[in-house]
């Protein structure tokens, strides 16, 4: 027999005994995207099934180049490699280290953005409300027709609006409605801060145009009553959607370091999280704007402390004063055993 | 380790085995992006087409005086649409691990600069940018990014840390194709891949194909053709892979 012919049936009988081992190894990496836990003997099969399978892969590439057999080994290693190699997934462990450990640790890092933002907001709403105070005639630019003649005739464009539509659609339209908006503010951040700069600066001009507007009606205290019991938490995740997303402009323009994609990706990680945890706020104050805000049963005495208590638990949370409290809990604890 | 160069994917395995992605282009990311499009579009229409059939049934309600009603109902009308326009991809994409049924159909598939499938929050990441990658129209500026970038990343790839790969996964045929495989034969393994090969995608090949590959097969492998008729020829072919 020839030395070409030997090695041909080397190699034939290499491929013969391997292919139920693959098969068996396809078979367990399809089952194991279902499975949640595994025993020891399965584990040990499975890694040891990848290592055979990055072996062959290796001996495939030699005499097997570029056939359909080493593609298929490459599949099933880079599938076996990710099965062997995936984190534990806890969802609850998540949550705590997102609210307890990642959001405080954020905040603290971007204070001076999230600083900035509120400040931008708020001179941005003092220059909407000297602009229309001044020139009333420029309320067209905050506000729509209807509403402005709605207005104009002693009333306010949500005085009705329960008998318009169910609060329970309401709800969740104006949450929806603003998870878009901060959503957009955050990522306009990529158009180096100035999207931003912009949404922020424009909700501020909003806001105080549409005060002003409703005050040289009087009616701007029929206003802040519908607006205080959902407007904090919907303004300060605004202003913090803006902190993030100044965060991803100044990551742009000075990277430090590191590449500019890689500061951007970072940046993204980082304000990511901080929107994560205030979108469930977000859907709250939708609720409240949904069922409280043009509810005229609940006084204002009522709609300011909800307001305000449902603003304080969203700072104490991403503050991490909740993290603060577990850890001296933690740390009397300790001192008592 | 990874690295990428030449829009290949290199990635160091914790074996040590090198394993090299191809990354997709623009042609592949527009391609799977307008079959997308047009399964959302599909959905969209049949749930219209739902709702004027309900409107005729129950009260012989037409589409246009549902929509000018005035009420919350236009709301409701449009709602799911938006809702599948706006979740199409990112749901499918975290359920089908970085697929899209566009993306399957073009054989490409999301992953990090890892290769690994990314993770929930990358992948909604990625999706949140779509507000920018779309602006100003027709998703300009991500076609843009994803046109000019190394490894044609739009902005949420960029943001995300993925990128869109040609799918690798395990063809379930390929052991029982590798079984086929005469290995006792006179024809090298390349040959004998080729022949099982050509088998495998004769029904997909017209008729002038099939003789034209069949004779140059032949040819290659030095055994003299038998048969003129293209059925004679598949026996012939099949009979050399003993199958």
């Amino acid at each position: 027999m020839s030395a070409a012919n030997r090695s041909k049936q080397a190699l034939a009988q290499w491929l013969q005994g391997r292919i139920d081992r693959w098969e068996s190894l396809e078979k367990d990496l399809k089952q194991s995207s279902d499975k949640k836990t595994y025993d020891v003997a399965q584990t040990n099969e499975l890694i040891d099934g990848v290592r055979g399978a990055a072996q062959d892969l290796a001996l495939a590439r030699q005499v097997l180049p570029q056939s359909r057999i080493t593609q298929f080994l490459e599949g099933l290693l880079l599938q076996g490699h990710e099965t062997v190699h995936r984190p534990p997934g806890s969802v609850w462990r998540a949550l705590h280290q997102l609210y307890i450990k990642d959001g405080p640790r954020i905040v603290a890092q971007l204070k001076w953005t999230i600083v900035a933002a509120i400040t931008l907001f708020i001179l941005s709403g003092v220059a909407g409300w000297l602009l229309i105070a001044n020139y009333t005639e420029l309320a067209p630019l905050f506000l729509s027709q209807p509403m402005i003649d709605e207005v104009q005739s002693g009333g306010l464009w949500t005085d009705d609006l329960l008998n318009i539509i169910p609060s329970s659609f309401l709800a969740f339209s104006i949450a929806t409605n603003n998870v878009m908006v901060t959503l957009f503010a955050f990522a306009l951040g990529a158009l180096y801060g100035l999207g931003t700069i912009y949404i922020i600066s424009l909700n501020g001009l909003m806001l105080g145009g549409v005060f002003a507007y409703t005050a040289h009606y009087n009616l701007h205290v029929r206003l802040f009553e519908f607006v205080i019991a959902h407007g904090v938490v919907e303004l300060s995740v605004i202003c913090l959607a803006g902190a993030a997303g100044v965060g991803l402009g100044e990551a742009l323009i000075r990277p430090g370091a590191r590449t500019r994609s890689a500061a951007f990706r970072e940046a993204v990680s980082r304000a990511s999280k901080l929107l994560a945890i205030s979108i469930p706020f977000l859907i709250g104050a939708g609720v409240i704007e949904g069922y409280i805000s043009p509810d005229p049963s609940f006084s204002l005495l009522t709609k300011t402390a909800i307001g305000i208590g449902f603003g304080i638990l969203f700072w104490i949370t991403i503050t991490g004063w909740v993290s603060r409290f577990e850890r001296n809990g933690v740390k009397e604890l300790s001192n008592a055993s | 380790m990874e690295q990428t160069a030449q829009s290949r994917l290199n990635i160091t395995s914790a074996s040590s085995v090198p394993i090299s992605l191809q990354i997709a282009g623009v042609g592949s990311r527009s391609y799977a992006f307008v079959i997308d499009w047009h399964i959302r579009a599909l959905l969209a229409v049949a749930w219209f087409v739902m709702i004027w059939v309900i409107g005729l049934a129950i009260d012989n309600v037409s589409f246009s005086s549902l929509l000018n009603s005035g009420t919350w109902i236009p709301i409701i009308i449009f709602l799911p649409p938006t809702i599948i326009y706006f979740l199409y991809h990112p749901i499918l994409e975290i359920l089908m691990h970085g697929r899209t049924p566009g993306k399957r159909m073009t054989g490409i598939r999301l992953v990090n600069t890892k290769g690994e499938t990314p993770t929930t929050g990358a992948i909604i990441i990625r999706n949140v940018f779509r507000l920018i990658d779309g602006l100003p129209a027709l998703y300009a500026l991500g076609f843009c990014f994803a046109m000019f970038t190394k490894n044609h990343m739009r902005i949420g790839d960029l943001a995300a840390g993925t990128l869109l790969v040609f799918d690798n996964k395990p063809r379930t045929s390929t052991a029982k194709y590798a079984r086929q495989l005469v290995t006792d034969s006179n024809m090298s393994l390349q040959d004998q891949e080729l022949l099982v090969e050509l088998l495998e995608r004769w029904k997909q090949l017209n008729s002038k194909t099939r003789v034209s590959l069949a004779q140059q097969f032949l040819r290659r492998v030095g055994v003299e053709r038998k048969y003129l008729d293209e059925k004679l020829l598949e026996k012939q072919l099949r009979e050399l892979a003993g199958q």
